[in-house]
């Protein structure tokens, strides 16, 4: 009840904080939008019939894994500098944060399609179809169900990963949180609210996630036909009873 | 800016002693999450009307909010609750906390995938429920998910670095007190990313092996 005594004090506040989560919002998505090609370029290298692109590919992976985002994220931001690379702390977070992320979740498309049990491959490759085909109608979208709820926690931590932007003075949700409790000394209360809205995001994320994979899921099963035709074809007389043809 | 060995060699003792205090804190963290995410998973596991869904809101909660807040939270908001902590001692509760989060989920699969026959002949033998929880689940739900629970400590360990922000002495603070009196930024937070991947690394790679070991023989 103090908590909220002191939140109707920090009224005058509260667009600035908004405008906060409008950018870590906006973090959020530029990053999205790196971090999921990055995941499936790194996962096409590592499963590459190329061993270079293959060892290329380990490296990224365990160098982007082996210490977390936010030693990679001072790096690029006091580091490259030196070397003559000046982006701005923006662009370098949404960069740096996004083959972060994208190391990670290339372990989840890589997963994915592995499942796919290696049966659906020999026959699509049986029915004489191209090696594009077979992976653009028989293995992705099996296997894109698969990684969904994958996708789905990997973009919740992408959200926490935001936050560290903060620290490389880009004004988003976590920084202006920082500046207003600093400016009026309501601690508790900011910094309470400011974890309400993170939460409220990622509660958002997660549905948004499950709603995503209900509807691949639907169009999976009743969409395109001749997807349809195919896992008919493609599937054992058990398995295709079942609503979603998944392995 | 060129590399300095002879740099490294000088500030390298400085790194150690944070690294020593980054390894600390993160086994202090791990203790407290494995500890308390068994606790919750065995609570949540017997289903208390309003003891469990509070917990679930808690895990989500803590999941679902940076960690970087938490700490800020934790740190900055509880003193005016008369609870004054230490930045070591605010920095390992906050992150054993927080993973304990995701612990007690990986406990509850290992919890699940108990076979319920051993409840059935816990019934049979009547034994008492603490001797039935320590002695007969606990044991077997552990074995089949502890390299997760290795994954986890590896993660908190990496995750530590974010103690910085509170002003634990540990290896990114000690990395960023250098570069701000020296303005030499190249060695010092090189040198954080490779002390991390040294030991995040070769841990990594052992819990995998392990893994593929564990797995097999639960064929």
């Amino acid at each position: 009840l103090t908590v909220l005594a002191a939140g109707s004090s920090l009224g005058p506040y509260f667009p600035y904080l908004l405008k906060g989560f409008y950018v870590t919002l906006e973090v959020f998505a530029l990053g999205t939008v790196v971090w999921l090609p990055v995941a499936f370029v790194l996962a096409a290298a590592r499963m590459s019939r190329l061993l270079p692109l293959r060892l290329l590919a380990g490296f990224i992976i365990e160098l982007f894994r082996g210490s977390s985002a936010l030693v990679q994220l001072f790096w690029a931001f006091y580091v490259l500098p030196l070397a003559g690379v000046r982006l701005s702390p923006l662009t370098s977070a949404v960069l740096v944060l996004g083959l972060n992320e994208g190391s990670y979740a290339s372990e989840i498309v890589r997963g994915a399609i592995t499942a796919v049990a290696k049966g659906q491959r020999e026959a699509a490759t049986v029915l004489g179809l191209t090696p594009f085909d077979r992976f653009r109608r028989v293995i992705f979208p099996q296997a894109v169900t698969v990684m969904m709820p994958g996708f789905a926690n990997s973009s919740i931590d992408f959200l926490k990963f935001t936050s560290f932007v903060s620290l490389v003075t880009v004004a988003d949700l976590a920084y202006r949180a920082d500046a207003v409790q600093n400016a009026t000394g309501q601690t508790a209360a900011v910094f309470g609210i400011v974890l309400v809205m993170y939460y409220v995001a990622s509660v958002v994320i997660a549905n948004a996630g499950r709603g995503l994979e209900a509807w691949i899921r639907r169009r999976h099963g009743g969409g395109s036909r001749r997807l349809k035709v195919l896992t008919r074809v493609l599937t054992p007389a058990s398995a295709s009873q079942r609503e979603e043809p998944m392995p | 800016m060129t590399w300095s060995w002879s740099f490294v060699w000088q500030i390298l003792p400085a790194l150690l002693s944070g690294l020593w205090v980054t390894v600390r804190a993160s086994l202090a963290a791990s203790v407290i999450a494995l500890v308390l995410g068994l606790l919750i998973a065995i609570l949540r596991y017997q289903k208390i009307p309003v003891i469990s869904p509070i917990l679930t809101l808690i895990i989500d909660f803590l999941r679902g909010t940076p960690l970087l807040v938490q700490l800020y939270f934790v740190f900055y908001a509880l003193p005016a609750y008369g609870l004054k902590l230490s930045p070591f001692v605010a920095g390992v509760v906050t992150l054993g906390v927080n993973f304990s989060a995701y612990t007690a989920e990986v406990y509850r699969g290992g919890l699940e995938n108990v076979p319920k026959g051993q409840w059935d002949a816990i019934a049979v033998l009547g034994l008492p429920r603490v001797v039935a929880w320590w002695r007969v689940v606990v044991p077997q739900a552990l074995r089949p998910i502890e390299p997760q629970l290795g994954n986890y400590i590896i993660a908190m360990f990496k995750e530590s670095v974010l103690l910085e922000v509170i002003t634990v002495p540990e290896l990114m603070t000690q990395a960023l007190n250098i570069a701000n009196t020296t303005y030499r930024y190249l060695e010092p937070i090189t040198l954080v990313g490779v002390l991390f991947w040294a030991i995040s690394y070769p841990c990594a790679r052992a819990i995998r092996h392990w893994e593929r070991h564990v797995s097999k023989s639960y064929e």
